[in-house]
């Protein structure tokens, strides 16, 4: 850009290139392995090209489960993880607009009071208060359910920031025609913040539905029924069973099915992910 | 803190603030409170009697050797995954922010492992490294190396590092592109003006100008490492073998769960809490820096 180079740009390319190596190579390799016969994975002698097995494997995998361990299948770990992700991110986002709407828009007696107790709550990560938070879920018997999973996770200070701030930006002249107008607070909100707010919502959505999607703590520790199980605590157990006895093509394929949701809304919404990873986190 | 209290309704903004406080009280307030109180309580062993006891449970922690083992080990832990994936989220941020054909491409490649849960990518590095049929493990095994992420503590922790530095390149390369993208390209071209190579350049102008990113990276990547990787130690290692992976985290995710000792345990949730108080607050103080900067 700045001067002519000697060696042309063929050392970014070539670091570049080696970088998405290093980071394809494992999932390209996951893939693979789901296409071959478990005895030629087990013996080492994988080929780096796709085998014959794909359908078999996956259709074990996903439908029928596996004689040899008392493995569920896979297809309603991806129900759960769907309900789950999509619940986490339509939550979080719903209370947090409401509550940034409050404190934005409105002048209430304790105001300050709820902005920082909101606020704080980014200072207790689920993994510090792990067990007492399992505790009063079980107290509200909220074990092995989808309320359990998704609640105590949806309270987020970070999407009320980042809604704040974006109300902050909007020109006071525009609440007061609309005022003028006649509406309401209500019709405010609905008419004209909600449409100016949907970019903002589609990037928080990706983060949060890939946030949600990967939990793996929590859903751990409240999941003690098969059927509740979401994917990425499933496939710990494939590969838990006596190391030999591991299904390697199937354990492959459900990690290719846990990853391949994420993966395709972060790459199809490369935009609003980026927007929103930049955008949360300032 | 301004507002545009514009709208003056008694019962409407209590309405539309009520389910976050009411979330947050119930599934934040309350078990840290619960947390802090029990670290002050010793429970006989049936459960039958409760007995205040000040700061004995921490000071019965800080007499334990397991718990400087865990400290240490967290601490070489999040030094190596702190450097490594903030040197190589850098080194390929620096080539993308290059005018080359493609970098959309390359870009595309690399935010996927951020969309990889990290107990999934655990998974995934574990077949490559399992010995006996992983292809990094045989050929490791073929040039000599003894290697066994099962019986070896080094080895386990290695892998760890690795998974944990994977999972993390991404999010790094997208917040180095961002911040190398801010700087202004009239600055770099006057040095270059002035006869400085492309390295000089890098090391006298464009690093330290990156620095509000690096420093905050590093808060970010220190947090992550501490707290965000208990799926990929518990996936691949499970804080194996002899507590050589078991980090501060994973040690109150496995002490909590064995049950045995709630007042120790809730000590070690409320140290980690401190640090985390700690970590945000540094972050924040850097944040507004960069607002009035």
């Amino acid at each position: 850009m700045v001067e002519h180079r000697r060696f042309g740009n063929l050392l970014p390319h070539l670091v570049l290139l080696a970088g998405v190596i290093v980071v394809a190579f494992p999932v390209y390799l996951a893939i693979i392995a789901s296409t071959h016969d478990n005895t030629v994975i087990a013996n080492g002698q994988m080929p780096l090209y796709p085998g014959g097995h794909a359908l078999e494997t996956y259709w074990k995998t996903i439908v029928s489960g596996t004689g040899k361990t008392t493995r569920q299948p896979v297809g309603a770990m991806l129900l759960n993880s769907l309900i789950m992700a999509v619940g986490i991110a339509v939550g979080k986002i719903a209370i947090s607009i409401i509550s940034a709407y409050a404190i934005v828009f409105f002048n209430f007696r304790f105001r300050m009071t709820a902005f920082w107790t909101i606020f704080i709550t980014l200072m207790l990560p689920v993994e510090v208060r792990i067990f007492p938070t399992y505790k009063i879920t079980s107290d509200l018997h909220m074990l092995d359910s989808y309320s359990g999973l998704i609640l105590p996770l949806i309270a987020s200070a970070t999407a009320t920031l980042l809604f704040r701030q974006f109300f902050m930006t909007i020109p006071k002249e525009l609440v007061e025609a609309s005022k003028m107008d006649g509406a309401g607070p209500m019709k405010f909100f609905w008419d004209t913040l909600l449409p100016l707010s949907v970019t903002n919502i589609a990037a928080l959505f990706v983060i949060l539905f890939i946030y949600g999607w990967n939990q793996y703590l929590w859903p751990l520790l409240i999941t003690t029924r098969d059927d509740m199980q979401t994917i990425v605590i499933g496939i710990k157990k494939i590969i838990d069973v006596h190391d030999a006895l591991t299904e390697w093509s199937v354990a492959m394929a459900t990690a290719v099915l846990a990853m391949l949701p994420p993966v395709a809304v972060v790459v199809l919404m490369q935009r609003l992910f980026v927007k929103g990873l930049i955008e949360t986190e300032k | 803190m301004e507002n545009r209290a514009i709208f003056s309704n008694r019962l409407l903004p209590y309405l539309l603030i009520l389910p976050q406080l009411a979330i947050s009280l119930i599934f934040f307030y309350w078990p840290a409170a619960q947390a802090l109180w029990q670290s002050f309580l010793v429970q006989d062993a049936f459960g039958l009697s409760t007995e205040f006891v000040w700061f004995e449970n921490y000071i019965d922690l800080l007499k334990t050797p397991e718990y400087y083992q865990a400290i240490s080990i967290t601490f070489v832990f999040s030094l190596l995954v702190v450097f490594f994936s903030l040197a190589i989220g850098l080194l390929l941020a620096v080539m993308a922010n290059r005018n080359i054909a493609g970098v959309q491409i390359y870009r595309t490649f690399l935010i996927i492992p951020y969309a990889v849960a990290p107990a999934v990518a655990s998974v995934l590095f574990i077949f490559m490294f399992q010995p006996g049929l992983g292809m990094i493990a045989r050929l490791l095994q073929r040039n000599g190396i003894d290697w066994n992420p099962v019986l070896n503590g080094t080895h386990a922790m290695i892998l760890i590092v690795i998974v944990a530095v994977w999972n993390q390149i991404s999010y790094n390369f997208l917040f180095f592109l961002a911040g190398l993208q801010s700087i202004p390209k009239s600055v770099i071209e006057a040095a270059a003006i002035d006869g400085a190579r492309p390295a000089r350049r890098f090391w006298t102008i464009i690093f330290p100008l990156l620095s509000p990113t690096t420093f905050f990276l590093i808060v970010i990547n220190i947090t992550y490492a501490f707290f965000n990787t208990l799926g990929i130690i518990d996936t691949a290692t499970g804080g194996g073998p002899n507590g050589a992976t078991q980090t501060l985290v994973y040690k109150v995710f496995l002490d909590g769960k064995a049950g045995s000792d709630l007042g120790g345990s809730a000590a070690q949730s409320v140290i980690l809490m401190i640090i985390v108080v700690v970590l945000t607050a540094i972050q924040f103080r850097y944040v507004e820096k960069k607002v009035h900067y």
